[in-house]
């Protein structure tokens, strides 16, 4: 199968307020995808609108084949995880927390896990290396503990997608590391396809096999990094002067920014 | 047995140890007092005047507190689950205040006296009425708005009581007197039809509730994130909106209004055992009925031989106890 993840001409929003435009792009089994824009442009109406929290108006997001819009809860969350942009908290131990990824595949009446549901969440604490501290409470734990908390319980779903909005934004670059290298190893070794809104182009850039750029909630264009992420690209989308260079080592696009000062500066030496 | 089930076990068993040991000394302290050794050899007479307070007066009360305080202690902590809010409970969102509004209605039309399904069906449609209100009010932009509907749960209950003092205004003395009692809340029903009711409903509840154990555990992560889970969490909120509303109202109708044991025996339960609600809803039960048999004792016997309105007891001694629990909560705060 081609085409693992196809978004055909979607349209989702707000009653009233924003809405998209007719989106689509496909995704091949097993790739890295990033949904980069600025804010407004629509990424994280996008990506309710994948996850089913939003009614599509028009179009369909088609899994495999089988049009998503006819699935029962369960049945999604069988097929696809999410990750929130703001990880859960709460007076709840992270293997309570991580257990509930198993809650799709409860029989009626089922009030307790069985070993194997406890056997698949060890697996994948063991894997986000959280199983360190099953038995803190989340409130205890820091931001980059409970991002990898909720990436541990998105696993135990075993989805074959996973949608991830901005898992990166509120961490320290020692954690954006870890997450994104996670995630980078989930998505090699397990075939996971990875879905994630990300805001920061150089990180989406270096991680990302593909991109779908967003401006005004229509998709402005996609393909690979070096496709996208090209200067007039970005400042068309973004309305900023940025530099793109390629990173010596991994032969990914670099972004610099440009400040008022550099830009005078250089204007006037070739002036 | 995982650790955490065997803790589960212990304290589901010491709560009915404690629940049993409570209702053997309510059964024989009061007005004339019964030496438990006596028991088995009075209920076998089945003759006399101590056969007869036991089996009219002392165990359908003890059966209705615990029925009651059951379903109060139920009703709290499946709305404080779905709301995700410690505060929320039958009295804070207005749903007992509809209820009573409800019950004297039905008291000043003389409705009554019709059919004696009349007083807990209103109780019932006020709750439900009440909780349906509060409900569509609160939506805001597709959203629930916690805030509002607490805030508009308040007014209701304002509402209620203005509307209620109206009733018992323009009413005759005697349906003026029947409706203060029964504001007071007292566990004194001599309609044992409707204790059975009171008992029937508050285990149908607990089944229910019960069986949404784990979505309730989900819904504390959010709505969209139990939605995420693969619960209808929408069907399931509607669901417990309306089993809470029946056992809210039916309490209501049945033993006034007895406030606070919805909102402390919840939260001492999370305290004590976590936020699980494959436990914390049997706890629930469980120490609402202890609660109010240990309050209906001392309802019956502080001022022997007349008798405290038990929403009295509830009211003063679980308002301290849950400020003492808050303040040490703050030094503290990791407690289960």
């Amino acid at each position: 199968m081609t085409e693992y993840l196809k978004i055909d001409g979607i349209s989702c929003g707000y009653s009233g307020n924003f809405s998209l435009g007719d989106i689509s792009f496909s995704l091949k089994k097993g790739v890295f995808a990033g949904i980069i824009g600025p804010n407004g442009s629509g990424k994280t109406t996008l990506f309710r609108g994948i996850s089913g929290e939003l009614p599509l108006k028009r179009g369909r997001v088609l899994l495999n084949g089988d049009d998503i819009g006819h699935y029962s809860n369960r049945q999604r969350a069988q097929s696809m995880a999410i990750v929130g942009q703001f990880p859960e908290t709460g007076n709840i131990t992270v293997e309570d927390y991580v257990l509930m990824g198993r809650l799709p595949y409860r029989k009626a009446l089922q009030f307790f896990e069985t070993d194997e549901d406890y056997a698949i969440a060890e697996k994948y604490m063991r894997l986000t290396n959280t199983y360190r501290f099953k038995d803190k409470l989340l409130s205890q734990l820091s931001g980059g503990e409970q991002q990898l908390a909720a990436i541990a319980q998105a696993l135990t779903q075993e989805p074959k997608l996973l949608l991830l909005d901005e898992p990166t934004s509120h961490l320290d670059i020692t954690h954006q590391v870890q997450v994104l290298n996670l995630l980078q190893r989930l998505n090699e070794e397990l075939g996971l396809t990875v879905l994630m809104i990300i805001h920061d182009l150089n990180l989406a850039s270096e991680y990302c096999d593909y991109l779908v750029m967003m401006r005004q909630g229509e998709v402005y264009c996609k393909g690979t990094p070096t496709e996208v992420l090209t200067y007039q690209n970005i400042e068309d989308v973004y309305s900023t002067v940025v530099i793109t260079l390629t990173n010596p080592n991994s032969l990914k696009p670099a972004i610099f920014l440009v400040s008022e000062r550099m830009m005078s500066t250089v204007e006037k030496n070739n002036g | 047995m995982r650790k955490k089930y065997l803790g589960w076990l212990l304290f589901g068993l010491g709560l009915l140890a404690a629940l049993v040991c409570a209702m053997l000394y309510s059964v024989s302290t009061g007005e004339v007092s019964i030496a438990l050794s006596d028991i088995p050899r009075i209920l076998s007479s089945k003759e006399g005047m101590e056969y007869f307070v036991l089996t009219q007066i002392r165990m359908p009360r003890i059966v209705l507190a615990i029925a009651v305080g059951g379903s109060l202690g139920l009703t709290g902590s499946i709305l404080q689950g779905i709301y995700r809010n410690p505060l929320v409970e039958p009295y804070t969102l207005g749903i007992s205040g509809g209820a009573s509004l409800g019950v004297a209605i039905v008291i000043v039309l003389g409705l009554h006296a019709v059919s004696m399904i009349m007083l807990p069906l209103a109780g019932f449609i006020g709750a439900l009425a009440t909780i349906f209100l509060v409900y569509t009010l609160s939506i805001r932009k597709g959203s629930l708005d916690i805030n509002r509907m607490l805030l508009i749960g308040v007014m209701i209950s304002f509402v209620a009581s203005s509307a209620m003092m109206f009733l018992m205004s323009i009413s005759t003395a005697e349906d003026l007197h029947s409706i203060v009692f029964w504001i007071m809340g007292s566990l004194d029903e001599p309609n044992t039809q409707l204790i059975y009711l009171m008992l029937g409903v508050s285990l149908f509840g607990l089944v229910v509730a019960y069986s949404f154990a784990r979505p309730l555990n989900a819904l504390q992560l959010g709505q969209s994130k139990a939605e995420h889970l693969g619960i209808n969490a929408s069907t399931a909120i509607r669901i417990l909106f309306v089993v809470s509303s029946l056992m809210a109202g039916i309490c209501v109708a049945v033993a006034g209004v007895i406030g606070f044991v919805g909102l402390i025996i919840p939260h001492l339960v999370r305290i004590i055992i976590g936020s699980d609600f494959r436990i914390s809803l049997i706890g629930s039960f469980l120490g609402g009925g202890l609660f109010l048999v240990v309050s209906d004792v001392v309802a019956r016997t502080i001022i022997a031989p007349n008798e405290l309105p038990i929403g009295v007891i509830t009211g003063i001694v679980g308002g301290l106890i849950f400020m003492v629990v808050l303040s040490n909560m703050k030094r503290k705060p990791k407690l289960s």
